[in-house]
């Protein structure tokens, strides 16, 4: 602050206390309605303050009481998003780890055609080329299956240019070193630029998995089997489930449980998240 | 582009370790879009036996279409929506975060976790709240004389799926916009204060200016936010509806595709989305090299 101005520093707070409004407000209207009984919202207002049915609710959900309300069971659509998210965010750091450090490391024929070809990912988002991209899951018996929800989505052109800036910053001494000494790449990768990199692949991770976990175009294609659901596709499902009236305190419960990990791992890592943040945009 | 002096010999070690990128690149990419452009060539004969060949035929029609250009016009009123909510809302609390010197970090924790919801799920938290008979803002703004039904009324809809997807971006923003405020050097807001220069004066001829790498930007990532990852917020709230009023070009060629079974124009409408795709990519790196520079 360069000068004392009082009202300005009361209009700072004023924006602010605003701005937690409006990003805690649709989140708090949820949780509360996570909490009341169905026939709360047959009529009238909303509460906005909790009710006395929070257990019974998410008991509901995630057991087989669900299945009677005619919605599809949300325990394991939570497991499945957890081995989705996991898969990606282990399978893109693997492979981009892998692919960069050869590109980095050696000179070989087609090293720059095979950089350019793992720069074209980027240009080529599921979103647009939904149908072909179906079809070849189809064609390979992948529909309905953990490898179908992950594997195609762990090719990664922005994770691979994070580890190839990072390898260009490791001193070229230590290669050199490594190679007096008689270590071979292999050796060089396992013990010296696989655990120099960890504090970029600690934040990579957190943005991996959240990117993982909040996946919904990719799951609604390639399943169809309510048993592979992930739980943010699902929610949609749920949503169409009820025959009548939508049961507005069983979405929101299903809701609040799609969001709560991705958003506990954001607040309990709140450094590494902004810091991986910056740096796959780099 | 930068190389390093010392490197490894062979070649079949660093083959090994590109294959597993290379493969699923191939099989889940490439192979994918040279199909999509193959496919936008021809048309499925009617009853779906085998298919021939339409030249640009399937591009003339969805340019001759009422429906495709209207999805352009929804695509174009949605993403400059979306990016200038996104940015005037993120820079306001960026730059009030900036002036604080205690209390910023709680507030910069209490903004940035809404990134880590799904866009499905926040569309589904503002279509609750939005329900024409249950929903709270639903309820205030007919107390304050307003008529909404977003089940019926295309503008209230759109409306809905812009907030919606503007909120779950502003933090992202809010990041960024807040590290370009704190790379400002102090000693310019003295000088000009010195000068007699106001805050808000300071704010529009100094800040702004100052800012504007990051503004650009971050102009480039939210309009392709808006234009490819909304697809989760649309879909799980209006499936771009009410009649066509929130159909953007991505959500046109999966329900056209997916939905509709009109394989030959979905796919000539994912070439046009790569062309558009590959334009914005290209702006972002030309940019991000300047940025080095900067």
């Amino acid at each position: 602050m360069v000068e004392n101005r009082p009202w300005l520093t009361v209009m700072t707070h004023v924006v602010l206390i605003l701005g937690l409004a409006i990003v805690l407000f649709p989140v708090w209207v949820a949780f509360v309605a996570s909490t009341h009984p169905a026939d709360r919202f047959v009529t009238g207002v909303i509460p906005l303050l909790p009710g006395s049915s929070l257990i019974d609710n998410y008991r509901m959900v995630l057991s087989a009481g669900a299945q009677q309300n005619g919605l599809p069971p949300v325990g394991p659509m939570l497991l499945n998003s957890l081995v989705m998210a996991l898969g990606i965010a282990i399978g893109k750091i693997i492979i981009s780890l892998l692919s960069a450090f050869a590109i980095v490391y050696f000179r070989f024929p087609f090293r720059m055609a095979a950089f350019w070809i793992i720069f074209l990912t980027l240009m080529l988002p599921v979103e647009v080329r939904i149908v072909p991209t179906y079809q070849v899951i189809a064609d390979l018996h992948m529909l309905n299956s953990y490898a179908g929800l992950t594997v195609p989505l762990i090719a990664s052109a922005t994770a691979t240019f994070l580890y190839r800036q990072f390898f260009l910053t490791i001193p070229d001494e230590l290669a050199e070193a490594a190679r007096i000494d008689g270590a071979g790449p292999f050796k060089f990768l396992k013990d010296i630029a696989i655990p120099l990199s960890r504090t970029s692949t600690e934040a990579l991770f957190v943005i991996l998995f959240i990117y993982g976990w909040n996946q919904y175009l990719w799951p609604l294609l390639v399943t169809t089997d309510p048993n592979y659901y992930t739980v943010v596709m699902g929610i949609r499902r749920v949503a169409q489930a009820a025959d009548q009236e939508p049961l507005w305190n069983l979405i929101m419960a299903v809701a609040i449980l799609a969001l709560l990990p991705p958003v506990i791992v954001v607040i309990a890592m709140q450094k590494l998240f902004v810091r991986g943040l910056v740096e796959t945009e780099k | 582009m930068a190389e390093k002096r010392v490197v490894f010999r062979g070649w079949w070690f660093p083959g090994l370790l590109l294959l597993p990128q290379l493969a699923i690149t191939f099989i889940f990419f490439v192979w994918p879009a040279a199909q999509a452009v193959r496919q936008s060539f021809y048309r499925a004969d009617a009853f779906g036996f085998g298919e021939h060949f339409v030249g640009l035929g399937n591009y003339a029609s969805l340019f001759t279409s009422a429906n495709y250009l209207a999805s352009i016009e929804t695509t174009v009123v949605f993403s400059l929506g979306v990016t200038a909510l996104t940015l005037v809302v993120s820079l306001a609390f960026a730059a009030a975060v900036d002036r604080l010197i205690r209390s910023g970090g709680v507030y910069t924790a209490m903004l940035v976790w809404p990134y880590a919801i799904a866009p499905a799920v926040a569309g589904v938290l503002w279509w609750f709240m939005f329900d024409p008979s249950i929903g709270i803002l639903a309820y205030w703004l007919r107390v304050a004389g307003i008529p909404w039904n977003n089940l019926l009324d295309g503008t209230d809809a759109m409306i809905l799926v812009v907030i919606a997807s503007a909120w779950r971006q502003i933090p992202y923003n809010f990041i960024f916009f807040l590290a370009g405020l704190q790379s400002i050097p102090r000693s310019l807001h003295e000088a000009a204060a010195i000068d007699g220069a106001s805050p808000v004066k300071r704010f529009f001829t100094i800040v702004l200016p100052l800012l504007s790498p990051t503004m650009f930007f971050l102009i480039v990532i939210d309009i392709v936010y808006a234009f490819f990852e909304t697809f989760a917020v649309i879909d799980a709230t209006t499936q771009g509806g009410p009649g066509q009023a929130t159909t953007t070009l991505v959500y046109k060629t999966f329900a056209d595709g997916f939905l509709s079974q009109n394989f030959g124009s979905s796919a000539a409408q994912s070439v046009i989305l790569t062309a558009i795709v590959v334009v914005l990519t290209v702006i972002q790196f030309r940019f991000v090299e300047r940025r080095v520079h900067y």
